[in-house]
């Protein structure tokens, strides 16, 4: 199959349990670069610390495994030094949003052309099930024995305020749609994120009595539903999946390179 | 034969020699005393077709020219003291996974918000053990307008050489003071290029595997070697291992490196040490007030000389216990409660000839500060 | 003298750091002397007190600080207040009544010139005032020429704000006459 062009076999088996989303979200990411045909030379991979971080080992672009929070930091300056190169950023929701929130807000802002994937999977898997921004209120983990009472992010509407021009949300049960939303994200001029739903047995499933991981596939299955369908509003309580913003505008590296045209025009003036 | 004579500010002074140095790329987050680094970035790279970026904060400041630098491109940040606390993880990441790049850090009294307008030489030894783990760093400081010029450029060349992050220390005195520099002709000051790999395409790149000389050539993220970079402990391929053997090669490489080559990394500058009864060592704008005070006291027939140091890490312990031997008593000047004074200690025969000569209230250390300090060790009273 | 120090201390605002900038790069520039400018100022961009520090030299100059000046601007009772007492015997001590009441006990030669009536009545922008300053220091002094404060202008100023610079430090040498 086309994605083993893209795997470092070296690097395998990878690290994460059976029945974890991230390995789906690798696979469907790949078949998004295969399809748009990008060269392995003109991607690099960009990732923090966590579970889902370590995707940037097991592909075989540029990658670039970071420290914890800062990936978009790091691939800010990549893609500002070579515009050319395509950036991707996977992240966790911890990595993404608690750590580096305000990162994740300012590259919203900025806009420069990377693409930002979220696996969302509530928790901290790597060092052990402890409750992240994205965990939201009454969930069991090692860090709140008598449940949460932190209020959860809306990845989304966070994206969305803080100014992103492509914002999309799926979940590692919609296969298809991880690649479609990937492909065109990573075409979309601009900040892109796309939030991808990712389900995590070990910590976060058994804990709260989901069940194993086809039970929370099936959850992802029943509790989404299309952007501005109506079965949301018949159903508030979906979550809505789908595109919620693509905008055209220009980014940042197109935008930094009139500023260097217009200083260059000052000069010889 | 017309020279380029300037009157600018340490901190612009900085940027010149920077970009002499092949610097293209800039990112860095405002803050007191540094900021005019940034300020004077932004107005001249544009215009040679380089990158500034001000990002959110220090942290993402650094983490974006240690990713510049991937691509190929030489790169700096500049800060101050709570900027450069913040930057600490991200140093050590560029050391573990040897980035070259440049940290600037303006130093102003500390800790904690301290002295915003004010300068201090408090983060000597945060430079040396900011970051966590066992590591080794080069940090260089100068005390006037053309050797901060020089070193700055120098800066640039060991990042390359070594691949390694290199610190800067300036203070807000030198920053933001302004003198002559004459602007070095193109060449007059060797630039060290980026030490890129033969190795053709279609056959492994080892990024991680020191060529017999101890360098590591590098490739270009976006060029034909796709390599892994990461701050686990990581094999010749940049691959993460747990693996005792290689993990123990890495530190030690991560070390000798640097601290094997104490003597190449040395710079520093001395006067009238010859027949010194009292050596003055002192680095960054003190010693300016240092060499006042010896050529001063000279004129009277004391025997005082001055040891100025640029490179502060690795510490030039031989070179220090070389030129000290002779001398009555060592007084090491500094802004701060006594931190290089330490390794002087530590490499004097005699740790209690070994005296600090400080301030360390905001103002800038005097010559009659150091005279008074000198008269008292002396025994001879103010 | 083949060593001058001079302090400008006024507030924030007035354009002394400005003006002591243009006076060292006047004699390095232009003249092939050393000097070194220095400031200690507050977090406030205009108001409280604001101090330059200047050394003009034939040689090196280390220590660039200045402890007992030369030659001392004090363009606010507050400054004078508290420089004065540091000036060298028989050092130049210039002020302007607008803003400054003496003290006779000074060991200096005190200078008072109406720079800020002047400027007022003839150019009417105090923000000028600074150069007035400079021309009336330059001609007591013969610090550096004129024309090497001239030149520096030129570089520093905007286009249209030149000729208002030129006639201030013009208006300051006429007033110390």
């Amino acid at each position: 199959m086309a994605v083993h062009n893209y795997i470092r076999q070296r690097f395998f088996p990878h690290l994460w349990c059976p029945g974890c989303g991230h390995g789906t979200i690798l696979n469907n990411m790949l078949r998004a670069v295969d399809e748009l045909g990008i060269s392995k030379n003109d991607l690099v991979m960009v990732s923090g610390i966590g579970c889902s971080s370590r995707i940037s080992g097991y592909v075989d672009f540029h990658s670039l495994h970071t420290i914890h929070g800062r990936a978009l930091a790091y691939a800010t300056g990549v893609k500002m030094s070579q515009p050319r190169l395509n950036v991707l950023i996977p992240m966790g929701d911890g990595d993404a949003l608690a750590i580096g929130g305000n990162h994740f807000i300012h590259a919203c802002r900025r806009n420069m052309d990377l693409t930002a994937i979220i696996m969302n999977n509530r928790i901290y898997g790597m060092t052990g099930g402890q409750f992240s921004p994205l965990s939201g209120e009454g969930i069991l983990c090692t860090t709140a024995p008598q449940l949460t009472i932190d209020r959860s992010f809306d990845t989304v509407e966070l994206a969305l305020a803080s100014g992103a021009s492509f914002v999309a949300r799926t979940t590692s049960f919609h296969v298809r749609e991880i690649t479609k939303l990937i492909a065109r994200a990573i075409q979309h001029k601009g900040f892109s994120v796309v939030e991808i739903l990712s389900q995590c047995p070990t910590h976060f499933g058994r804990k709260n009595k989901l069940g194993d991981a086809s039970n929370m596939l099936e959850f992802f299955k029943k509790n989404t539903t299309p952007f501005g369908s109506k079965a949301k509003q018949d159903n508030p309580e979906l979550i809505e999946r789908g595109i919620f913003r693509e905008l055209d505008i220009p980014d940042y590296c197109a935008d930094y390179e009139r500023t260097i045209q217009k200083a260059q025009k000052g000069k010889s003036s | 034969m017309t020279q380029d004579i300037k009157f600018i500010q340490g901190n612009e002074v900085c940027v010149e020699a920077a970009l002499y140095a092949g610097l293209d790329f800039f990112a860095g987050y405002p803050i007191t005393p540094s900021s005019e680094i940034a300020e004077h970035m932004a107005v001249r790279l544009p215009g040679i077709g380089g990158k500034f970026l001000q990002m959110e904060d220090e942290i993402s400041s650094i983490c974006a020219i240690t990713g510049a630098s991937l691509t190929g491109h030489k790169a700096m940040t500049a800060t101050s003291g709570p900027g450069f606390s913040l930057m600490q993880e991200a140093l050590g990441y560029a050391i573990m996974t040897e980035i070259p790049c440049v940290i600037t850090n303006v130093q102003r009294g500390g800790p904690s918000t301290g002295l915003p307008t004010h300068g201090s030489q408090g983060d000597v030894n945060q430079a040396r053990w900011g970051t966590h783990g066992d590591h080794a760093i080069i940090a260089l400081t100068a005390s006037n307008h053309q050797d901060l010029f020089q070193i700055t450029v120098e800066a640039f060349n060991l990042a390359e050489t070594y691949r390694t992050p290199v610190i800067l220390l300036l203070d807000e005195m030198l920053g933001h003071m302004r003198e002559k520099l004459i602007i070095p002709k193109v060449d007059e000051i060797p630039v060290v290029k980026r030490l890129r790999t033969a190795v053709p395409d279609g056959v492994d790149f080892h990024p991680y595997l020191p060529r017999e000389d101890g360098r590591l050539p590098m490739s270009d993220f976006g060029d034909k070697h796709r390599y892994n970079v990461t701050g686990l402990y990581h094999d010749m391929w940049g691959f993460p291992t747990s693996d005792p053997q290689v993990i123990h090669g890495l530190i030690h490489h991560l070390m000798d490196k640097i601290e094997n080559r104490v003597e190449q990394l040395t710079r520093y500058k001395e006067y009238f040490l010859e027949d010194a009864e009292v050596i003055l060592i002192s680095y960054g704008s003190s010693a300016r007030s240092a060499l006042h005070i010896v050529k001063n006291r000279r004129k009277r027939g004391e025997r005082l000389g001055l040891l100025e140091l640029q490179t502060l890490w690795p510490f030039p312990a031989g070179l220090v216990r070389r030129k000290t031997r002779q001398a009555d008593f060592v007084a090491v000047v500094e802004m701060n409660m006594g931190q290089i004074v330490d390794e002087v200690k530590k490499v004097v025969d005699q740790h209690k000839r070994v005296f600090l000569v400080n301030r360390v209230d905001g103002g800038f250390i005097t010559p009659e500060n150091i005279k008074d300090m000198i008269r008292l060790i002396q025994g001879r009273g103010v | 003298m083949s060593r001058t120090r001079l302090i400008f201390s006024g507030s924030g605002g007035q354009g002394l750091i400005t003006a002591a900038i243009i006076l060292a790069e006047a004699a390095v520039i232009y003249e092939g002397r050393n000097a070194t400018q220095s400031q200690s100022y507050g977090a406030a961009a205009r108001g409280g007190v604001t101090r330059s520090d200047i050394i003009i030299s034939e040689n090196q100059i280390d220590f660039p600080k200045v402890n007992n000046p030369d030659v001392l601007v004090c363009l606010t009772q507050e400054a004078y207040n508290a420089t004065y007492g540091d000036i060298r015997p028989g050092g130049l001590l210039l002020t302007d009544p607008h803003f400054v009441e003496i003290q006779t006990k000074a060991d200096a030669r005190q200078i008072r010139l109406p720079l800020y009536r002047a400027i007022m009545e003839q150019i009417g922008k105090p923000i000028v005032l600074n150069i007035c300053m400079l021309g009336a220091l330059q001609a007591l002094t013969g610090l550096v020429r004129q024309d090497s404060l001239i030149k520096v202008l030129q570089t520093r100023v905007p286009g249209p704000f030149l000729e208002m610079n030129k006639e201030a430090l013009e208006l300051g040498r006429e007033l110390s006459e």
